[in-house]
Order: structure tokens, then C-alpha cells, then sequence
């Protein structure tokens, strides 16, 4: 909420004509979420400061809100007040626009001069670790510091807050400082406070022309300034889980996308859609499910097999089958392709009857993202009720996660995941299980195998019998 | 000519155009049960002779007729059907919803219908087509019946079809002005002492009659009270007194204190008696013995009675309003009050799957698991050991004949009488008590229960609940409940009841205020509630306790097999602990409580859900804490600090604008000590939990027990036995203090908002009002079933830190409650029906689906700081 530029330039109060701000006086300008304050706490030849105060309305921002807007402010207590937020670039390109754009009317020679310039930030979020600050701001030629803030000195087990004091120093011309801290403040931030639109990258483009190209974080600094809004479905759901913490089992915040980033050097996803396909085409199945489809990528690939006639995708996440469906184009594929896929939203614990009569069923990744006595739901919907005459299933194999250094040992590699099993595991259930509804069943490991752990992935394939 | 129909009939109207069917069907029946073939190429044409349109009208006309007859409504079907091959679709439309084809025939001179055709401009067609049509007509009446027309009437003149009256008349089975009481008696085969013993323990009393046959003897049975007794058939074949028991049955139907419907053994004896080839298996030798022996003089003259009654009787029956269906081997939904071949069929046979099994019986269908129809059903026909509700559906055939025992039940107090077999008179084929079976094992309702059906909670549902308010779930917030109830909640078999929301009393305009106790009391007190009681509400999280005095009635009332003897869940039905053994402690330290209570005794139950709130706060809300009261207090304070310290700085300068400086210091430091306040606040509600005695349960309802749900005992009451729970542990427990306020009274009112203030000046989140009972009805419906005020301090939490300032707080005040009201009296309704159907034993989706209600009810969009 408060941002000071400090130069050490000769003479120092040349900051003023920079800025286009007069040294002697506290000017106001009405934004339209509240109020930016100008002023100088000191002004000298040898050093001047400006700061930028920034006071946001927090009633006006809940009350005059549109439906469109961020969920973060469906929480009514934010930390909007009191963080350098998108609000913050605003303000920047409001107060201090002619800057920002690099004119100055009465000295034109000091914009292109580049000059020692010193801003500190009272509080700047930084959701992806102080690391993620050096990263951004060292290749750009600046020096950082930082002091992280504790959540509750009384609760120290509550761990570090998101929130840092933030000195970046460097020697920069006025619009280059004011540009980096336009476009990164949300960056680090990562929320915005308004709709982000097409022509939120048409300012990406102009905004970082000469240094975002070659920065090294690029991509995460772009991914992060186009920022989405979450759908109005995702919000409904947040009101549902509120006192917990919701993990969307996609779209993981960067901490917790831990299976991914594990699984991504074995590209171990393409090697088990791999071997799922296989499965399934061997079974000679003409009409498939894939039960708990997600966003889609398996779907892709069985569409693009003539074998498969009728293929259905079912999720739990109306999110999910939002984003397979575009992803898809479900709406631009030609009739005859349309019509051989299905999306539908179910649940993999209550029996439904849309699910009778299949070939086979792929379930890829499900079973440990539901509470383990609820398995036996699943059991009985899968097996009892839709019995298709293949059933392909995989689940992580537990014992092989000791491969990976970076996964705490006994932790699991998902957020969601309420159980990982072993190998003994799955097989003494998958055993049962085929026992009790009739089918038999084989395991056949995917991904590299190590001699003592295994695979890293294991699946098993259940025929009727 | 007087033409009678049964009232639910597909009734086809036959005759050439001209022929004066729609006049017939416009004088006899009313307009919206007519389907005209006309009318129809009208819909789907604009023009009522476009006979190009003929076969997409006819599609309509089937549609129309089928979706009237699976509702149970009477067609009548105004086209030509000169022809067979137009009936046959509409005979078989009737034999799908087994309902019985009526032909009624408009068979009038030719000339009569060239007459009329030529008085008509839009009949444009030649004459031949008329004189074709009724050469058609001619050929097709002597081949009705065989078509499949049950009722065939030919009006053979314009007079005739004029003087015509049609009468509808309820169907044979169709005896819904039988109001019972019932005694409901399963397969009997002859065991006419166990039959003696059962009617005189029900209360019938032996009459004699006044009947001079001796066929029947002169013993029958009257209930003193008018009760009646239904004998669901198989009463021969097997047992030692097959006709004594024939003789009873025969006589209490004919002197009205007994109904009964056939079984499939005495089908197959009427068949012998009609000189039928059947096969002598399956006990019928008993029972042709015993006739065998009966006196030559009277044998005869007994076997043409017997098969008169055998013939009469009707094979199942709609009882009581259509709350009751009785027949010998059940009655699926959609055949029930219909009349066919195949309803016939179910109610003696059952259905078959087609295979057998291993000892070569078929194997039987089980429409029981499928049924979801109100009407309760009630049969017999396969013995099993225990008669078991299977979704309002019961087999009470205990096998007497086969040692078991002869079962009635009671209705509508449903009851079960039974007396066991004196011996075992025949071996069955299939043992009846399988070794699986003896075991101690899940009901059938419970294993069924253990997968519910996404049909009966996905898309837009109507719940109907004892509160008479019919709650709507919309499409669209069933979506959101599926996937949390999916994701997190725990096991839908202990999940009965979920808590509705609570709005907060109306905004109070008290300078500094946002809430204040006088609005709840002047809410109560302008719905006609005298008085009210205000208990504390306590900061931690909703917790919701069911719990089983042990692990028998886990498995025997919850359906649950894993070890485990309750659960404590949260608001949207996820399990409160993660850790299963905490849990575990945890209940069994409660249990320990009402144990030493004597609760178990005192409430003759095995189990109880307690409505409770769970402290501290921080136990739950953990992550809510950090990202978000420790996130904005953290960023508050250290962004705070700064601008003051800048601001300071700033002042020492002696610039211009001091004045705005000034004001900029005051405003922010008010702001510091606002964020100071707020974090103050929150941390009253958080503290370390290392182990069991740090959490704190003060549970505020008895919610239920077996075959209860205590809305009708008073908050004093809920109150005042909480407390002696808590007494006996009150490590764990807390009991909440409360205060009984009259709102009538300005001192027991202001005494109320001294307690208020008390409690919020410690720090307490303040009091939630209750009408001192449950349900209360004011001028517009259903009474807020509580209220809460909060105190000013826990409002920062609520509203943010600065919510009090004098600029924010006259804008906060503006709130709609309407949104919440509404919604907290649906949740509210929904969740005591839950509880509801859970005492009554209902099937698990039933329960299911007024939980999945409350928790879609809570994602729809309602302001959230209310």
C-alpha cells in the first residue's frame, strides 16, 4: 500500500521533475478503488524520496462489484488494503503516467539518463517464495532485499506470511523502473483486481518490449500477468469447502504441483495413456468410458482410434469437463467425430445407469483421489452395476516414490491424494475385487521399473470372465 | 346400450369417416382425454386433412397416449382404425402400460356418412374412400377380440349411438376406500393351527356363522375393533389342514372381515379343479387328498364352490388411498391398480431373471431393489427367515410350512405378529435359512444402501417435507453437491442430518453497531413469539455428533461394518478429524459421558446425534486462519507501520498541506489499532491443540435417538440435558450458558442485553436467539428457526478491520437478510426431514437426498459475512 522511490542522483530533487510531482506538497487522485497520495518524506540535493500511499475502499470494492469479478474478494477480509497489488500498477500508470511513458516536459534530457533509484514496497505479495523475487529482478540488472513478515508472532507454527518488504535497488532510467514495477507488482501478486481481457496482452507486449523476451523467467512472468479469473462454478465450491482448502486437482497453485513436475522427466503421463490405450485396444473394446476424464487427454487420444465407437468421459468436476470440452473443440468437431464422444458429469461413488453396457472402462489415476472407505462404493458401481467386460486401471505405485529426491519422505505426490498404495496393495485388492464380481485380473507395470521399487505406476487390466 | 369401461382403458373408437366419432367422444368423454388423428396433422401440419402427414401425426397421437397412460390417465382415440395394422400399435400400447383395449364401434349406414362428409367443405375426398373404409370396417368386427380388445361394443345405428351411455367403472383391484386397519397374513399352505393361534393373538374373535351349507363349516373370525385381515394366497398345498384353513379364509371374505388375493399354489389348484392337466408336484397331493377324503355326497358340490371362490378372487389390490399394495409375490410401480395378463403374472409369479440356480430354481428378479414407489408394498411368495423392509417394500413369508414361523403385519402400525411353526411339515428345496443368512449380517435395505443411485440426486428435485414446504433444488447447485459430496464427504450411511444456515438478526442502527440483541427480540416478538432463548454462541467450528452406544448398533442401525462407533462431521458432511484415532478417543470419551449419564436407558436408544460446536476454531479452520485472518493481520500490521513511519518522517519537513497530513497521521493510526483489534480478535478463538483436553464439544441440540426427533421438546429442555452431559465430562464438554428473555417484558429484555454485552466484552462471539420452541408459524409461514447477534469485536473478523469507521460503517448497514431467511428455512426443513426419515427407518436415499439438498442449498450465491 506504500511504495517509495528513493534516488541518489546529483541533485537528487531532479526526482521531482521526473515524476512531474511537486516536493512541497501531499497531492490526491481519486482512483476509481480509492484514493493515491503523493508526497515527500525528504527532499535534498543528496537524496530525495517520493512516496506513493495508496488507500483502497474496501466496502466500495465488495459493494460495487460485479458478478465477473475475482473470487479472491468473495472473501470480504483481503489483504487488498494493505498489499502492492494490480491496484498498485494503477496507480503507477495513473499518478505517474507521463513517467511511466518516459516524457518530460521540462527536462527531457534526464528521462533517457539512467540514474541510481532505490524503491521499497510495504508489503508486496510473493506467493511463489523469495527466491522467485531474486529470479525476476536480478536479471534485469537490480539488487534485491527482503524481509519476510511471520503470520502471528504469537503462532509460530503458523509459519512465514506471503508478505515481504521489498528494496530493489538498481541504476535505471524512471520509465524503466516504473515499467518493471507496472508489469511484475501483479506478477508477484498473482491476482488481479479487474477482468483480464484480450487486450491484457496487446499491454504485455508494448509494457515489456526490450526486456521481457530475454528474461528467463518469461514464462511464468507472462502466465502470471494474463491471469485468468476463475469460473462463477469454482466460486459456488468455495463456498462450499470454505473453512478447507480447496485443491483443484488440475490446476494446482505452483507449491503444490508436485505430481507433474515429479512425473514430467519420464514424461510418465504419455507412457501410461500409452500402455492404457494399449490395454484398451487389445481388449478389442468398441465402446469405452474413460472414468474420470479430467480435462481431457486421454479422450484426444481415443478419438483418434476408428476401433473406439462410442467413447464417454465422465468427471466429477464440472470445471474439468468445462475445459476437456474446449479443449476438445467438442463444438467445431464434424458431426460424425461429435457424436462418438460423450462428456457427462457423475460421480464414481453413486451408481448410474448411464454407465451400463460398455466395452471397457479406463480409470486412470482416480482411485487414490477418493477416501479409501468409499472404495468400496466405487467397487460396486464399477464391477456390480456398469461392468464393463475390460476394466483398465492405474494408481501410483507408492513404493517407487523414495526415487524422487524432491518428494518428502511418506508424503504423497499429489495434494488430493488420500492414499498411495504399494504394490502388494493394489494387487491384494484388485485380487479381491476381481474375485467377488467375477473378472480376472493382470498387472503390468508402467514407466521405468526399478529392481527393488518398481515401477512407478501400476496398472492392472480386469477382464470379465 | 349401456357400455361399461374400466377407468383407466384405451378406448378406440372405430368407424369411416362421417361416422360421428368425434361427436361420440365429445359428448361422452372430456376434451383433453380425446386424441384425434385430425388434430394431431393439425399440430405438426397446420392442416387437419393433410393426409401426407398422416404418419408423423400418428407418431404424435402414440406419444400423447403413451405418457397418459403410464400416468394412469384414460385415452380415448378418435381416427378411423378401420384397419388392423392401424389398431394393432394401440393394443399393444395398452398391453405396455397394462391397461385394458375397449373398441367401441360406429358402424352406421353408408349413406348416412356420404350425407355428412358432403355437409363438410374441408372433406374433400370421394365418395369411394368412405365406401372403402366401411368394407374395411365390415371385415375387421368379428376379429376384435382375437386383436386383443378385451370390450367390444357395436353401435350398429345412428339411434343406438345416440342413445348410448358410457359408465366408467373403478378396476377389480382398485379398493383405495379400504382404509384398514390391517392385519396383513403371509403364505399359510395349510398350516391352519399356526393360522388359528395368529388371528385369536391379533385380537379376532372365533364367530360362528349362520350358514346353513356345511361346505364351509360355520367358523369364522371378527376383529371387535372392525380390523381386517388380508391373506396374501398360497393357503393350500403342504400343510396338514389345508381345507380347515380354506374354510377360515373363504368365510372371513365372505363376511367381510377378510380380503384376500391368489397365490400362485392355488392357481395351480384351481386349474386342477377346472379339469386342467397339471402336473402333481409341490404339495398339491396334500391338498387333493384332503378333498379326495372329503364324503362323496358333498365332494363334488365343495370342489365347484371352491373353484367359484378360487376364480373370484382378484390378484392384487390398491388399498387405503393407494398408500398400501398387497399380492402374493409383489407389485411393481408401474403395474400397480392396472389390469393385464402380466400384472396378473407378477402378482402370482414374480419375474424371473431366467437362469436358475443351484438347485434348480429360477432365480428371482429383484424388483424390490429397484422399487421407488410411495405405495408400501406387501407380499410373500419366497420364504425368507426375517421379514426386512426393502425400500417400502416387505416380504413377509417366514416359511411357516417349513418350520419358519407365520408372520402378520400390522398396518398401518407396522407391526410384525408372528407364531412359530408347531413342526416342520415340509422340506424346501432351497433352504430358506441359508448359513449366510443365520450369520449376523447387513439388512437388505442396508446393503442396498451401500451404493445410492445418481438418478435419485443429480438435476432439478423437488423434496416434499413434514415442515409442508416443498423445497426445490436447482439443476445447476446439485452439480456442485455431487462433486463435494464425492470428493470429501464421508460415508452418506452416517451422514443424517446436516445443519441449516443461521441469518443474523437485522441491522441495528446503535451508533457504532452493526448488530444488537433488541432486533432479534423485536423479530420474535413481531412473529407472535413470546419468549425466547439466548444461548451463547460459542467461536469454533459446527460440528455435527452421531454416535453408537457400540459397534452393534453401528452395523445394525447406520448399515456400517468397518469398527467404528460414530462419526463427528462438519457443515458440508466431511469428516471433522483426520486422524482416525483422535476421532476414535475422542467418541469414545463422549460414549463414556452418556454412559455415565445413563443416556443410553434414559432414551431407550443405541444411538444419538448431538448438534454441537467444536472449539477451538483453529482445530478446522487452520488453513483459513493462515491464508486469510493471519495473511490480513500480518500484511495490516507490517504495511501500517511503514506508511506511519513515512507519514512521520514526512511531517518533520514542515512542507505545505500540513492540515492533510495531519488527517492522513489520525486516519492511519486509527487504522493500526483497527488491525490490532482485528488480530486481538481472531486469536481469542485459536489456541494449541496437543491433545484430547484441548478441544472443547458444547453440543446445544439433542437432535434424535431412536425413533425420535426432540423438535417437540423445547431449547430449555435441549439445554438442560446438554448440561447433564456435560457435568460428567467436563474436560471435554461445555455447557452453554443461556438466558430465557420474554420479549414482552422491557426488563427481561434489557437484562438480555446486559448478558450479551458481558459475553462480547470477554471476548465471546456473542448469542444466537431461539424461539423457545421449535417450529413456530407466523403471519407469513415458518418462524426463523434462530437468529444470531454478533458482538462487535468478532464483527471485525466478519466485516474487516475497519468495518466501524465512520464512513464504512453506515454503508455496511445497507444488507438484504431476505436471501438468507429463505434459505435457512429450506436448509432448516430439509435437515429435520433427514432426521425424520432417518427415525422412520426410510431407505438411505430418501435420507440422502434431503442432505444432498441442504448442502446444494448452500452453494447458492447469499452474502457471506451474514
Amino acid at each position: 500500500m506504500i511504495l517509495t522511490i528513493t534516488t541518489t542522483h546529483q541533485p537528487a530533487t531532479d526526482l521531482s521533475y521526473l515524476l512531474h510531482k511537486h516536493p512541497d506538497r501531499v497531492q490526491s487522485f481519486d482512483l476509481s478503488f480509492g484514493t493515491a497520495r503523493v508526497f515527500y518524506p525528504e527532499v535534498s540535493t543528496e537524496r530525495t524520496t517520493v512516496a506513493l500511499l495508496l488507500e483502497i475502499d474496501p466496502v466500495g470494492m465488495v459493494r460495487g462489484r460485479g458478478a465477473e469479478q475475482n473470487s479472491l474478494f468473495d472473501r470480504y477480509v483481503n489483504d487488498r488494503p494493505y498489499v502492492a497489488s494490480s491496484f498498485m500498477s494503477v496507480a503507477i500508470s495513473q499518478v505517474f503516467g507521463t513517467a511511466l511513458g518516459g516524457r518530460c516536459k521540462d527536462r527531457p534530457e534526464l528521462v533517457t539518463t539512467p540514474i541510481p533509484l532505490s524503491v521499497r514496497i510495504d508489503v508486496l505479495p510473493v506467493r511463489a517464495g523469495e527466491g522467485f523475487l531474486h529470479r525476476v529482478f536480478e536479471p534485469l540488472g537490480y539488487t534485491v532485499e527482503a524481509t519476510c513478515h511471520s503470520l502471528d508472532d504469537q503462532f509460530p507454527e503458523w509459519g512465514d506470511s506471503p508478505y515481504y518488504s521489498v528494496t530493489v535497488m538498481g541504476t535505471k532510467t524512471i520509465s524503466e523502473l516504473l515499467t518493471h514495477l507496472y508489469v511484475l507488482i501483479p506478477v508477484f501478486d498473482n491476482e488481479k483486481h479487474y477482468f483480464v481481457g484480450e487486450d491484457e496482452l496487446d499491454k504485455l507486449l508494448i509494457k515489456g518490449t526490450g526486456w521481457l523476451a530475454q528474461h528467463p523467467e518469461k514464462e511464468q512472468i507472462t502466465r502470471r500477468f494474463l491471469k485468468h479469473q476463475s469460473s462463477l462454478y469454482r466460486e459456488a465450491l468455495i463456498r462450499l469447502v470454505e473453512e478447507e482448502r480447496l485443491i483443484d486437482i488440475e490446476e494446482l497453485p505452483e507449491p503444490q504441483q508436485q505430481e507433474e513436475s515429479l512425473e514430467r522427466p519420464v514424461s510418465l503421463n504419455d507412457q501410461r495413456h500409452g500402455a492404457v490405450l494399449a490395454a484398451l485396444r487389445a481388449s478389442g473394446a468398441r465402446k469405452v468410458l474413460d472414468l474420470g476424464c479430467g480435462e481431457g487427454k486421454l479422450l484426444r487420444e481415443l478419438l483418434q482410434d476408428r476401433q473406439f465407437e462410442q467413447i464417454v468421459g465422465l468427471d466429477v468436476s464440472v470445471r474439468s469437463l468445462e475445459v476437456a470440452s474446449s479443449r476438445l473443440k467438442l463444438d467445431r468437431l464434424p458431426p460424425r467425430q461429435a457424436e462418438r464422444l460423450q462428456l457427462i458429469h457423475g460421480s464414481l461413488i453413486y451408481r448410474d445407469r448411464r454407465l451400463e453396457g460398455f466395452d471397457a472402462a479406463a480409470v486412470v489415476e482416480v482411485i487414490e483421489h477418493l477416501d479409501q472407505p468409499r472404495l468400496a462404493a466405487l467397487e460396486r458401481v464399477l464391477f456390480e452395476f456398469a461392468k464393463p467386460a475390460t476394466v483398465v486401471m492405474t494408481t501410483p505405485n507408492r513404493e517407487y516414490n523414495v526415487m524422487w529426491e524432491s518428494l518428502p519422505a511418506g508424503s504423497f505426490r499429489h495434494a488430493d491424494h488420500r492414499f498411495e498404495w504399494t504394490r502388494h496393495e493394489f494387487q491384494e485388492w484388485a485380487n479381491r475385487v476381481s474375485g467377488q464380481y467375477g473378472y480376472a485380473v493382470r498387472f503390468i507395470p508402467v514407466g521405468p521399473e526399478d529392481e527393488t521399487v518398481g515401477p512407478p505406476t501400476q496398472m492392472g487390466v480386469f477382464e470379465r470372465v | 346400450m349401456k357400455i361399461t369401461i374400466p377407468k383407466l382403458s384405451l378406448v378406440v373408437l372405430i368407424g369411416p369417416s362421417g361416422s360421428g366419432k368425434s361427436t361420440f367422444a365429445r359428448k361422452h368423454f372430456f376434451p383433453t382425454e380425446v386424441l384425434s388423428s385430425d388434430h394431431c396433422r393439425g399440430l405438426v401440419s397446420d392442416d387437419e386433412n393433410d393426409q401426407a402427414a398422416t404418419t408423423d401425426a400418428f407418431d404424435v397421437l402414440h406419444y400423447i397416449a403413451a405418457k397418459r397412460l403410464a400416468r394412469g390417465k384414460l385415452v380415448v382415440v378418435d381416427a378411423t382404425n378401420v384397419q388392423p395394422e392401424a389398431r394393432q400399435p394401440l393394443v399393444e400400447l395398452a398391453r405396455r402400460y397394462h391397461c385394458l383395449p375397449v373398441a367401441i364401434v360406429l358402424n352406421v349406414p353408408e349413406d348416412v356418412c356420404h350425407e355428412r362428409n358432403r355437409g363438410r367443405g374441408d372433406r374433400t375426398f370421394g365418395p369411394h374412400v368412405i365406401r372403402q373404409q366401411n368394407s374395411q370396417l365390415r371385415r375387421s368386427l368379428r376379429g376384435l377380440k382375437r386383436e386383443g380388445f378385451r370390450h367390444v361394443f357395436v353401435l350398429d345405428s345412428v339411434d343406438q349411438i345416440e342413445n348410448a351411455t358410457i359408465q366408467q367403472v373403478p378396476l377389480w383391484n382398485d379398493r383405495r376406500d379400504e382404509h384398514g386397519p390391517f392385519d396383513i397374513i403371509g403364505d399359510i399352505h395349510g398350516c391352519c393351527d399356526e393360522l388359528e393361534e395368529l388371528l385369536l393373538e391379533l385380537g379376532y374373535v372365533k364367530h360362528t356363522t349362520s350358514d346353513e351349507s356345511s361346505l364351509w363349516g360355520d367358523v369364522n373370525y371378527v376383529h371387535p375393533q372392525g380390523r381386517k385381515v388380508v391373506f396374501l394366497g398360497d393357503l393350500v398345498d403342504r400343510g396338514p389342514r389345508i381345507l380347515d384353513t380354506l374354510r377360515i379364509v373363504r368365510n372371513m371374505v365372505r363376511y367381510g372381515s377378510g380380503i384376500c388375493v391368489p397365490g400362485n399354489h392355488d392357481i395351480k389348484l384351481l386349474k386342477k379343479l377346472n379339469g386342467k392337466n397339471v402336473q402333481i408336484t409341490h404339495g398339491l397331493a396334500d391338498t387333493w387328498a384332503e378333498i379326495e377324503a372329503l364324503p362323496d355326497e358333498t365332494r363334488e358340490l365343495f370342489r365347484k364352490d371352491l373353484a367359484e371362490f378360487l376364480d373370484a378372487l382378484v390378484s392384487h389390490y390398491v388399498l387405503d388411498e393407494g398408500k398400501l399394495v398387497v399380492a402374493h409375490a409383489g407389485m411393481k410401480e408401474e403395474m400397480q391398480g392396472r389390469g393385464s395378463g402380466r400384472v396378473r403374472d407378477f402378482a402370482l409369479y414374480g419375474e424371473t431373471t431366467g437362469e436358475t440356480d443351484e438347485f434348480g430354481l429360477p432365480v428371482r428378479y429383484n424388483w424390490a431393489a429397484e422399487y421407488r414407489g410411495q405405495a408400501l408394498v406387501v407380499y410373500g411368495h419366497t420364504p425368507v427367515p426375517e421379514p426386512e423392509w426393502l425400500n417400502r417394500t416387505i416380504n413377509i413369508d417366514t416359511g411357516c410350512v417349513f418350520g419358519g414361523k407365520l408372520t402378520s403385519l400390522r398396518y398401518p402400525e407396522q407391526e410384525f405378529v408372528s407364531v412359530p411353526a408347531k413342526q416342520t411339515y415340509c422340506e424346501p428345496a432351497r433352504p430358506f435359512l441359508s448359513e449366510s443368512q443365520k450369520a449376523p449380517n447387513l439388512s437388505a435395505q442396508h446393503q442396498q444402501d451401500d451404493v445410492l443411485d445418481a438418478a435419485d440426486v443429480l438435476g432439478k428435485r423437488i423434496i416434499s417435507t413434514k415442515l409442508d414446504r416443498t423445497v426445490t433444488i436447482r439443476e445447476e447447485n446439485a452439480t456442485a453437491a455431487l462433486e463435494v459430496m464425492s470428493r470429501y464427504a464421508a460415508n452418506p450411511k452416517w451422514l443424517i442430518y446436516l445443519p441449516p444456515t443461521m441469518s443474523p438478526s437485522e441491522t441495528s442502527n446503535e451508533p457504532g453497531m452493526l448488530e444488537h440483541p433488541a432486533e432479534a427480540f423485536a423479530y420474535f416478538r413481531s412473529q407472535g413469539v413470546p419468549q425466547v432463548v439466548c444461548e451463547e454462541k460459542h467461536m469454533g467450528s459446527r460440528a455435527v455428533v452421531v454416535i453408537c452406544r457400540d459397534q452393534v448398533a453401528t452395523r445394525d442401525r447406520f448399515g456400517i461394518r468397518e469398527d467404528e462407533i460414530g462419526i463427528v462431521y462438519t457443515r458440508t458432511g466431511r469428516r471433522f478429524f483426520n486422524n482416525a484415532d483422535l476421532e476414535r478417543s475422542f467418541l469414545e470419551r463422549l460414549r463414556l459421558a452418556m454412559t455415565k449419564a445413563g443416556f443410553w436407558e434414559e432414551f431407550q436408544t443405541t444411538w444419538a446425534c448431538l448438534d454441537c460446536e467444536l472449539m477451538p476454531w483453529s482445530v478446522k479452520a487452520q488453513e483459513l486462519l493462515r491464508s486469510q485472518y493471519a495473511a490480513v493481520g500480518s500484511a495490516g500490521s507490517a504495511s501500517l507501520q511503514r506508511v506511519l513511519s513515512v507519514l512521520e518522517q514526512t511531517a518533520q519537513r514542515h512542507i505545505g498541506d500540513k492540515e492533510i497530513l495531519d488527517a492522513l497521521r489520525v486516519r492511519f493510526g486509527d487504522r493500526q489499532s483497527a488491525i490490532e483489534r482485528f488480530v486481538t480478535a481472531y486469536r481469542q478463538y485459536c489456541w494449541h491443540v496437543e491433545s484430547l483436553s484441548d478441544l472443547k464439544l458444547a453440543p446445544f441440540h439433542v437432535l434424535a435417538t431412536e425413533g425420535k426427533v426432540y423438535t417437540d421438546q423445547n431449547h430449555v429442555w435441549h439445554m438442560e440435558t446438554v448440561a447433564r452431559l456435560c457435568r460428567e465430562d467436563t474436560d471435554l464438554m461445555l455447557a452453554t450458558s443461556y438466558q430465557m428473555i420474554d420479549v414482552t417484558d422491557l426488563d427481561s429484555t434489557a437484562r438480555g442485553v446486559d448478558w450479551w454485552k458481558s459475553l462480547t466484552a470477554r471476548g465471546g462471539e456473542g448469542m444466537v436467539a431461539k424461539p423457545l420452541n421449535w417450529i413456530n408459524r407466523g403471519r407469513k409461514g415458518l418462524v426463523q428457526p434462530a437468529v444470531k447477534c454478533r458482538g462487535k469485536e468478532y464483527l471485525r473478523i466478519i466485516y474487516g478491520p475497519d468495518y466501524d469507521s465512520d464512513e464504512n460503517l453506515p454503508r455496511l448497514r445497507s444488507r438484504g437478510l431476505g436471501r438468507k431467511r429463505s434459505l435457512a428455512l429450506r436448509e432448516f426443513a430439509l435437515g429435520l426431514e433427514a432426521l425424520d426419515r432417518f427415525v422412520r427407518q426410510e431407505p438411505l436415499r430418501r435420507i440422502h437426498e434431503c442432505v444432498f439438498g441442504v448442502l446444494a442449498l448452500e452453494s447458492e450465491p447469499v452474502d457471506p459475512r451474514l
